[in-house]
């Protein structure tokens, strides 16, 4: 490798760089290959069709669509929470530390079938809302809620960390100089949290995009209302139809890598300004 | 301002992240214990179970493994492409779950790429095991390389240093310097890997093929319950897979508190 890689000290470069390079290659990149390959199979004009269908476009609509809705609602409650998870002390607050990680931690599927039980027409919270008119369970509004549950532990994680390093000096000042409580918020520490709370939004959107194990059971996945893409890949499997599962899988990830990118370009711009 | 902004906080932590976790134990013990516990007197049950242990037991050693060797070769040494190689360990956690089990289709399933030369050595992966392992590699891939590397960074190499210049072997000092040093890292590294490995549903979902007490595991168990209409059973195999994620958060938690402890990276 490079000159200063043999220059250190410490040996086991080569072989550890092996076993890493061989392992990401056998179980990630080897893989990976075939979702840019395969659908190919298909001709160009064949992949156009399959990728263009009326369900198809309405499942990416639906799966984009409600993973950025589910990820700007995420944006104020996860700022709130991780305001106050850094600036205040209060009893149990580690064990709301400890339950801000639960969508993390808990298998999809568990989180699938406890969200359709909470928000069925006879669940806990769907009780409530029936009455009102407001049906969650088996429509799109059930896979906006899955998608804000998993997604809220990215926005407040991404937060936390800049909003310890922000300094109280600059809001104290502001309020020395007279202004509201509103004033400061707006003014001082939201634009230093811009481009973390993009950032939060990002990742928030990007686990939506794929999500798919909160969001079946919940969904009724009825096809041009409330079926994800994820689910449209798993039917065309099903169907053998390989080279469209993997070109809907090639859109899928070519396309929320294009937007982190341009949320990453967004956050640069945002934090070159406010310097 | 305060209490309203803690009380808004510990509401919303309620009903979004709490409440489903009750629903969970709720629904199991809905008609008492024993209908609960009669969940496992199933044949099925118990082999998800099995298969789901069976599927972690051979990830996470494997992904411990190939984390340290990468967590030493980037942590350690800077080389052209480094970043790049970074990039790339982080990839999994960027793809979608029914992804990652659709590239191991399009790789061994039946009109897969090597599906023709498996079937004529009379071997399956698709619809099988190797499958169902395969495909949580995939999406576990990062965990144990994540945590490490930072860790590792922030380290530095002065303790190795001085240890290889008192005469040990490279052995010997990542035996004795290294993994003391990095232990609670790896710890955490092990317990979100093992926890991802035993509770991934999509990936393995594509491909299982859902031969019941065969390519079932536990979340896939749940997801077939339930669709049965055996609510008790399936809330049943979730909640124990709910205790797993709170062993997992409480585990998270003591270890987080000593690595913060000593004074190095949190993640």
């Amino acid at each position: 490798m490079t000159a200063a890689a043999r220059r250190s000290a410490l040996p086991g470069f080569i072989p550890t760089l092996g076993i890493a390079l061989l392992w990401l290659s056998l179980i990630v990149l080897l893989p990976l290959a075939t979702l840019a390959v395969r659908p190919w199979e298909l001709g160009i004009a064949g992949v156009w069709h399959s990728i263009t269908e009326p369900r198809v476009l309405a499942a990416l609509r639906l799966s984009f669509g409600a993973a950025a809705l589910a990820a700007a609602v995420n944006v104020p409650i996860g700022l709130l929470i991780a305001w106050v998870m850094v600036r205040y002390r209060f009893p149990g607050r580690s064990l709301a530390d400890s339950l801000i990680d639960m969508p993390l931690a808990l298998p999809t599927a568990v989180a699938g079938i406890a969200l359709t039980a909470l928000f069925a027409p006879g669940g806990w919270i769907g009780a409530l809302l029936a009455p009102l008119g407001i049906k969650v369970a088996y429509t799109p509004l059930g896979i906006l809620i899955a998608l804000i549950f998993v997604g809220l532990p990215f926005v407040v994680r991404t937060l936390e960390p800049v909003i310890m390093d922000l300094s109280t000096d600059a809001e104290e000042a502001a309020a020395t100089l007279g202004a509201s409580r509103a004033q400061t918020l707006w003014r001082v520490v939201l634009p230093a949290l811009g481009p973390s709370l993009l950032a939060g939004f990002g990742a928030a959107l990007a686990r939506g995009v794929g999500e798919y194990g909160s969001v079946i059971f919940i969904a009724g996945n009825m096809p041009m209302i409330s079926e994800i893409a994820p689910l449209l890949i798993v039917i065309r499997l099903e169907q053998f139809d390989y080279a469209g599962a993997a070109a809907l899988g090639l859109v899928m990830l070519l396309a929320s890598f294009g937007i982190l990118l341009l949320l990453n370009l967004l956050q640069r711009h945002i934090a070159g300004r406010a310097r | 301002m305060r209490i309203t902004l803690i009380a808004a906080t510990i509401l919303l932590l309620i009903v979004l992240l709490l409440l489903p976790l009750a629903v969970v134990f709720a629904e199991a013990l809905s008609h008492g214990l024993g209908a609960a516990l009669a969940t496992f007197g199933d044949p099925d049950a118990i082999s998800a179970i099995e298969l789901t242990l069976i599927i972690a037991a051979v990830n996470v050693p494997l992904n411990t493994l190939c984390g340290l060797a990468a967590a030493w070769c980037i942590g350690r040494f800077r080389f052209r492409g480094r970043s790049l190689l970074i990039t790339l360990i982080e990839l999994p956690f960027s793809v979608s779950p029914v992804i990652s089990g659709l590239v191991w289709v399009l790789l061994f399933g039946a009109n897969g790429w090597f599906g023709p030369i498996l079937e004529r050595a009379g071997m399956r992966i698709i619809f099988a095991v190797p499958g169902l392992i395969l495909a949580t590699a995939f999406v576990t891939f990062p965990f144990v390389a994540r945590t490490l590397i930072p860790l590792m960074q922030e380290q530095g190499a002065s303790e190795e240093e001085a240890a290889l210049t008192l005469g040990a072997t490279g052995w010997q000092t990542f035996w004795r310097v290294t993994l003391p040093n990095i232990r609670w890292g790896l710890l955490y590294g092990v317990l979100l890997c093992n926890a991802r490995a035993m509770g991934e549903f999509g990936a393995v979902a594509v491909v299982s093929g859902h031969v019941r007490g065969q390519t079932m595991t536990m979340p896939l168990q749940v997801e077939a319950l339930f669709n049965d209409y055996d609510w008790v059973g399936a809330f049943t195999i979730a909640a124990l897979l709910s205790l797993l994620a709170l062993v997992t958060l409480a585990v998270k938690a003591l270890l987080e508190w000593r690595i913060g402890e000593r004074g190095g990276a949190l993640l």
